[in-house]
């Protein structure tokens, strides 16, 4: 019988607009696809196409500067409409416009009982291994190192996520095989919920299977990571996640590079909350068409409230989002806001008379409430963050660029997800996932 | 309120960067997102939603929690004048509010105005914004003075705590010792008639009446002799006088009443550590009971242990000063320890030495100045922690 673990810090946000699991595709047929560099920390990206360009689904788009065997591959079929580029001619977006009809796959020689190193070399050729994130650092694992421990959580209590039993039964055999091919590499940890269907777990005999109990961040690989197999120094393991294992075990019966993928469509500002199954990067544009509500100026986020990333209108989802969240903007000025009762106002202390209503499902907006304030409050980070690692002294060692203290408080077991709740309850409004990004990359580059 | 809005929306530039008023962008600020809670949004990476509290709702829930100490202060200092003057029985409960009322708002607007304005010059000179933490200062600073206190020895209490115990350090956030407590420490020190003895703490006193605390009194008990520890008790106000606070003393500390439902207020909110609170009752309790039991003195062994709990400045300091989230201890486990020491060495000093009868602001202020001190080795044991978990993966491997 698998383990139960208990996680008594966190919190989960109620929020208006869960995905119902259906699945609708009529008015979703996006035309353009981009693999975005900048989804990927610490990445310096080489192209390998020109605009213009034919590619098929696998083609490579371009690999990394220093690790030119990580290849990053195209979801579709079709041409390579443009490679937008930001300030200093960084590359943000490669376009790729999809063909009419069916896509087209490049084959790869994918056998599941080949080496360990073959088995290396087709993910890394077939695009796939940019999935796999290693921490320390969290960024894309290095094909070089051997990990500890591959980690997987096979659920998600972040607000709105995505409901991973519908996804994955939907898949099951390919998520098994994607286990399969993923215990080859160091031992496997699959993590579920309590409310997890068996049929998940029940069928891989490769993975130690454990079950977390509790509020958002129990499914959070780092909780896990830190409750079952913590990092120390020198060490490294290996997290993916559930979808991108998928396209793994895909990758390995089907020998092609399959990007499609469940996206749930959510948020207050969503007029039906549903799923859509699309290749990874598709275009928000017309999947939104049609499906959002008119009334307020929105905030489309791909990803999800706590973690995400803000995209334009006319951007694409990120490689590692499954699901778009569209919020309102909260771009405007509310009149003595911080003195009003607040009955509809969601605060985790009881500040706000909206403790009346414990259960109310909220419609919250991407204001941030307050101006930024040096740190004053005190244990409130304590109440969120589960993991044994004390937040607000890790956070000030990396403000202090401290890099003997950043090791010794755990910096090589965190990633800045595991702050997003810090960052959410933060009264000083202290961007705790920005300093953990910055004190990971400095870190990096003092160290390497 | 959105032409009030527009008009700020007009001003605005002009305190900007480059703006006519630039050297006053501070203060703009300050009023402005007092006014309206600012249209800023999250960042393109990170949290995209925020939690509504901000540092203005957790001062303001503060200052509520207060209002019934500062209430139930004004009309004290009310009740204790006419009581002294014999004419209690003729005055009606507004006469005696008003009169209190009368009494402490003078040092409340000289608390602020004077606090604030120096926190306001300083937020301008160094280019950063007004915090909101002199808003609680501001408010607790006259309740820990005694009524008699002359105002401009209270200015200067305020502007020496501001300058030399807050920003000298960097401003809120950043202070080793609670403000409030450096100005009343200042004025102890600086100006001890005015802040001791029996004069101070009742307004326009009959010079014939006593106007000796509880506490006062019972510092008497430390170098007493045995025959007259009787009489000294028999003068002491009851513990009944104590529990409501109907007993002369500094403006907001003595009714435990008015005290425990601020403490109910930050509790509840969640804005004060019950930590703190629960650990600094114990550890007095605890002190308490030894001297209760091995005594030296008549303070020791006369005085319950739980009488302590309601005399002088002990409840007003365990739910409002050492609550400070600033200059506490700032981990959980450091917290336990911070309160518990707090509440044992009111009471040590207490009864040992007659000369500080009290002894809860300086012993919060010490144990401020311990707090980095008990941090650091909660901070150790994680980082230990750690370590022999990496040693021992190691020798598996």
């Amino acid at each position: 019988m698998a383990k139960v673990y208990r996680i008594k810090q966190g919190l989960d946000i109620k929020l208006k607009g869960k995905a119902e699991s259906i699945i609708k595709q009529e008015h979703a047929n996006p035309n353009e696809y981009a693999l975005k560099p900048t989804d990927f920390a610490g990445l310096t990206p080489k192209l390998t196409v020109r605009e213009g360009d034919t590619v098929k689904a696998g083609t490579p788009l371009f690999y990394d500067k220093y690790h030119p065997e990580v290849k990053y591959v195209s979801p579709v079929s079709g041409v390579v409409k443009e490679v937008r580029r930001g300030e200093r001619r960084r590359i943000l977006e490669v376009v790729v416009s999809k063909n009419e009809g069916a896509i087209e796959y490049e084959t790869f020689d994918a056998n599941e009982n080949a080496s360990i190193d073959e088995i290396k070399k087709v993910m890394l050729e077939a695009g796939i291994f940019p999935a796999i994130k290693q921490r320390p650092y969290d960024i894309v694992a290095d094909p070089h190192t051997k990990p500890k421990a591959v980690f997987v959580s096979a659920f998600d209590t972040a607000p709105l996520a995505v409901d991973y039993d519908f996804v994955i039964n939907r898949n099951l055999d390919a998520f098994h095989a994607g286990l399969r091919i993923l215990s080859k590499f160091a031992p496997l940890y699959l993590n579920v919920g309590p409310t997890s269907s068996r049929k998940i777990y029940e069928g891989s005999k490769e993975a130690k299977v454990s079950i977390f109990r509790g509020p958002h961040p129990a499914s959070n690989v780092g909780t896990q990571i830190n409750k079952l197999n913590p990092i120390n120094k020198d060490e490294v393991v290996w997290t993916i996640a559930p979808q991108d294992i998928i396209i793994l075990g895909r990758l390995f019966e089907e020998k092609k590079y399959d990007a499609r993928i469940l996206t749930a469509v959510c948020g207050s500002e969503i007029i039906n909350p549903l799923y859509v199954e699309l290749p990874k990067g598709f275009a928000v544009k017309e999947v939104l068409c049609g499906n959002l509500k008119d009334d307020n100026t929105i905030r489309i986020i791909s990803g999800n409230v706590l973690t995400g990333t803000k995209i334009e209108e006319t951007g694409y989802l990120g490689f590692y989002s499954s699901q778009i969240t569209v919020i309102p903007e909260g771009d405007e000025y509310e009149f003595l806001g911080w003195a009003k009762p607040g009955f509809g106002k969601m605060s985790v202390s009881r500040t706000f008379f909206s403790w009346l209503n414990m259960n109310k499902k909220y419609e919250l907006s991407s204001n941030l409430h307050g101006e930024e304030r040096a740190f004053v409050m005190t244990d409130e980070y304590d109440k969120v963050f589960p993991m044994d690692i004390l937040p607000v002294q890790l956070l000030k060692a990396i403000l202090a660029k401290d890099i003997d203290k950043m090791e010794q408080l755990g910096i090589y077991e965190v990633a800045p997800e595991d702050f997003a709740l810090c960052e959410f309850v933060c009264t000083s409004k202290i961007e705790s996932q920005r300093i953990v990004r910055e004190g990971l990359n400095y870190l990096k580059t003092e160290l390497s | 309120m959105k032409g009030l809005r527009k008009f700020l929306d007009k001003q605005k530039p002009a305190f900007e960067k480059g703006g006519k008023l630039s050297m006053l962008g501070s203060t703009f600020r300050a009023f402005d997102t007092f006014l309206f809670v600012p249209d800023e949004t999250a960042p393109k990476r990170g949290t995209q939603i925020r939690d509504a509290i901000d540092l203005k709702r957790t001062m303001s829930v503060v200052v509520i929690a207060l209002i019934p100490a500062l209430l139930f202060g004004m009309y004290n200092v009310g009740y204790q004048h006419f009581k002294s003057i014999g004419e209690l029985a003729n005055q009606e409960f507004f006469d005696i509010f008003l009169f209190g009322l009368w009494k402490v708002l003078p040092i409340i607007v000289v608390s602020y105005v004077v606090g604030l304005g120096i926190e306001f010059a300083f937020a301008q000179m160094r280019g950063h914004e007004v915090n909101e933490g002199y808003l609680v200062s501001g408010m607790l600073i006259p309740l820990i003075m005694p009524v008699e206190a002359p105002l401009w020895m209270v200015a200067i209490s305020v502007a020496f705590a501001v300058v030399i115990g807050k920003e000298v350090f960097g401003g809120t956030g950043m202070n080793i010792w609670n403000p409030a407590l450096v100005a009343r420490a200042f004025f102890f020190f600086a100006y001890p008639k005015e802040m001791s003895g029996s004069e101070v703490w009742i307004a326009d006193k009959a010079d014939a009446y006593s106007g000796a605390t509880p506490l006062a009194d019972a510092a008497t008990l430390v170098n007493a002799a045995p025959n007259e520890t009787g009489s000294i008790l028999g003068n002491m106000a009851s513990s009944w006088e104590m529990f409501t606070g109907f007993i002369p003393g500094s403006i907001g500390e003595t009714s435990v009443i008015a005290i425990l439902i601020g403490a109910a207020i930050l509790l509840f909110t969640g804005v004060g550590s019950w930590r703190i609170m629960l650990s600094t009752v114990v550890g007095a309790v605890v002190m308490g009971l030894i001297f209760n039991f091995f005594g030296g003195n008549a303070y020791m062994t006369e005085i319950p242990y739980w009488q302590h709990l309601i005399m002088g400045g002990f409840a007003f300091g365990t739910v409002f000063m050492a609550t400070d989230p600033v200059t506490a201890a700032q981990t959980r486990k450091g917290k336990y320890i911070y309160g518990f020491l707090i509440g044992m060495f009111a009471i040590l000093i207490r009864v040992v030495n007659g000369g500080f009868p009290e002894s809860m602001m300086l012993s919060i202020l010490m144990m401020n100045t311990f707090a980095p001190l008990i941090d650091h080795y909660i901070i150790q044991g994680n980082i230990k922690r750690r370590l022999k978990r990496a040693k021992a993966t190691n020798a598996i491997a």
